[in-house]
């Protein structure tokens, strides 16, 4: 991107928290949790990150994505959960956990389905009938929590096939599974917005929605295609969490949202839209992942982690606010 | 649009003729709905929800969104119980409804001087002082209810009270709440500042256009303050109004009413785009949204579809409202 008047200025407004900065935070929290725990650097304890945190990198990937255009996406927690369901009610016809790997593929489809007509109504809503974002996937994150519970009934689905299970919980070599998904995802991701005419039109949507329409890109369909990918990507998470824990609930992952939202930010994607990049979310993932971890360790319970996590998104915003040098007038 | 548009094309006569024809379509299907027991029922379902949506419909007016009430209701609501509690405090109704409302009050501010000077989306900024609130209430003051047998006598007989007391067929007594007449009180209050003063004035100006409102000589530090603070103020005075009618202070209570509370201010004609809504048109939305959740039972459907329910309604009305507001290319 080149380093003009309005890209400086844009910079400047989400704290020019540059990929340097916080790779220099990730750094700082590392060498901070390893000294206040001397079992946080153990292997075993990356291990376990590893497996936990994809899920929750994939959702704020997602979140990235729908903020490059001036937007959010609030349902994906909702739809990651019903695309679970989905798949497990289907599982469960075909004799639960006893059920091949031919039926997890097709699972597998079926959940990513659910995940992308969630995305495309999203991106329906939002694109033609130009419902506010914050709306829309409010709204809709209702619905596919609501259709979730109605599906299950509120009981979590458990029980499912080894195969799906897999995905959760296997390793390919030293490296767990989950983990080598959400590294393709980010790369599938970095390569979509770095060096495809998709990336530059998302970005350009954010950056002036006004110009980017005169400039002749059809922004309806933008919209529609980038929610579509949300979608698919919160049903990926659905796959993910639900593999791992052997189960799909309608509740589950409820703080995922918030703390998807906080690391889009953090990883210095401009809510506003026009800004943002994978590399980014993930060191701001990897930071507060061994944040929480390591908080973990020293016994702090589970509510104050919340609350930090909820301080550290006013805090990087705080930040930014005096980096940037902008005072209201 | 103009303003002088008749009466009979307003938003709100829109709204209610839509809260009309719910009515009569419930009644046909259940003429339950209409018996005095289930209206009074309903309408201390409107009071909680209804004293929240005045503080959203503020911050929306504005043009922002506010996601942090819930959590505020519930601190405010917990800490003045349990401090009641724990300190043995026996001081009436006034001073914990005051506290409660101040705690709002309090917390509203850190809001509204973050919307203010950081100029960030409102939706973000609340998000976190939502995590912060509850995290800091569980996980500092305690996770554990205070139940019936603990909770303070005056609050319960507070929210015992009743305007009507009447008795049904199966000898059971109902009654209408005097709560209502606190909400019905608050409403008006909002309605005369909205429409009356200048610092309401300038919540609409600020909501249409922030850079305008400035150029004209609004104060928009003020007005931001006067917003974030209000809501806050009526979310805390909501929790512990809630408590009192259920005789029981949850720090876990009133997650997810966001969404009930929101799309109930924007089925009542609010624009999240700001400068636009009305009490009026609000307290409507709540009615629509209370009434549908509530009826659901009437009408023999499932409570299981009460969400999805409610997340049809959202999006409805807001479609409807995008329908109304559009104008612009983008």
């Amino acid at each position: 991107m080149s380093d003009s008047s309005l890209t400086a200025r844009l910079s400047r407004a989400t704290g020019g928290a540059t990929n340097l900065q916080l790779m220099l935070v990730c750094i700082a929290v590392l060498i901070a949790m390893s000294f206040a725990n001397p079992r946080f650097l153990n292997a075993y304890n990356f291990e376990s990150m590893a497996f936990f945190l994809p899920e929750l990198g994939i959702l704020s990937v997602a979140v990235m994505i729908a903020m490059l255009t001036g937007g959010i996406d609030l349902s994906i927690v909702g739809l990651a959960n019903l695309a679970a369901i989905t798949a497990g009610l289907f599982f469960q016809r075909m004799g639960g956990a006893e059920a091949g790997i031919g039926s997890v593929l097709i699972g597998i489809a079926i959940a990513l389905s659910v995940g992308l007509l969630g995305g495309i109504l999203n991106g329906l809503l939002i694109s033609r009938l130009r419902i506010t974002p914050i709306l829309a996937t409010l709204g809709t994150g209702q619905v596919f929590t609501g259709l979730a519970l109605v599906l299950t009934g509120g009981p979590a689905i458990v029980g499912f096939p080894a195969a799906w299970n897999a995905i959760g919980n296997a390793k390919l070599g030293p490296i767990p599974l989950p983990f080598v998904i959400f590294i393709a995802v980010c790369l599938g991701v970095w390569l979509l917005l770095s060096r495809t005419a998709f990336g530059l039109q998302l970005m350009l949507i954010g950056t002036n929605p006004r110009a980017a329409v005169f400039a002749g890109i059809n922004r309806a369909r933008m919209l529609l295609y980038s929610y579509a990918l949300t979608g698919v990507l919160a049903a990926l998470a659905g796959i993910i969490l639900s593999g791992r824990t052997n189960a799909a609930k309608s509740d589950y992952g409820a703080s995922y949202l918030l703390q998807a939202v906080l690391i889009a930010v953090l990883g210095g994607t401009n809510p506003a839209g026009g800004r943002g990049n994978v590399l980014g979310v993930v060191l701001a993932l990897i930071s507060l992942v061994m944040l929480s971890s390591g908080f973990q360790m020293m016994r702090v319970s589970n509510h104050l982690i919340d609350f930090i996590w909820g301080a550290f998104l006013i805090g990087v915003l705080v930040l930014n606010y005096l980096l940037s040098g902008r005072r209201a007038g | 649009m103009s303003a002088e548009t008749a009466w009979w094309k307003s938003t709100e006569a829109m709204v209610a003729g839509i809260l009309l024809l719910a009515m009569v379509l419930i009644g046909l299907v259940n003429p339950a709905f209409w018996s005095l027991e289930n209206l009074f029922s309903l309408a201390r379902s409107n009071v909680v929800i209804g004293i929240m949506a005045l503080g959203v419909l503020l911050v929306m007016i504005s043009g922002g969104i506010d996601v942090s009430f819930p959590a505020f209701a519930a601190a405010a609501a917990y800490l003045v119980v349990r401090a009641m509690v724990d300190w043995g405090w026996s001081t009436g109704v006034l001073v914990p409804f005051l506290l409660a409302t101040l705690l709002g009050a309090a917390m509203g501010l850190v809001n509204a001087t973050l919307v203010w000077k950081l100029r960030m989306i409102p939706l973000i900024v609340t998000l976190g002082t939502a995590a912060m609130a509850r995290g800091l209430l569980n996980g500092v003051v305690g996770t554990s209810n205070v139940n019936i047998n603990k909770y303070p006598k005056s609050l319960i007989a507070f929210g015992k009270t009743d305007l009507i007391t009447l008795t049904n067929a199966k000898g059971a007594s109902f009654g209408l709440p005097a709560t209502v007449l606190a909400y019905l009180g608050l409403a008006l209050v909002i309605h005369l500042v909205l429409s009356r003063t200048m610092i309401g004035r300038s919540v609409y100006a600020y909501g249409a256009s922030p850079e305008a409102a400035k150029r004209v000589g609004f104060k928009t530090g003020r007005t931001l303050i006067f917003v974030y603070v209000t809501a806050g103020a009526l979310a805390g005075f909501a929790g512990l109004l809630q408590s009192s009618m259920i005789w029981m202070a949850n720090p876990r209570d009133f997650v997810g009413w966001e969404l009930d509370v929101i799309a109930a201010v924007v089925l009542g004609g609010a624009s999240i785009f700001g400068g636009r809504g009305s009490v009026l048109g609000t307290m409507l939305g709540v009615f629509i949204l209370v009434m549908i959740k509530n009826s659901l039972i009437l009408m023999g459907i499932d409570t299981t579809w009460q969400r999805v329910v409610v997340g049809l309604m959202l999006i409805a009305a807001v479609a409807l409202t995008a329908l109304r507001d559009r104008k612009a290319i983008v």
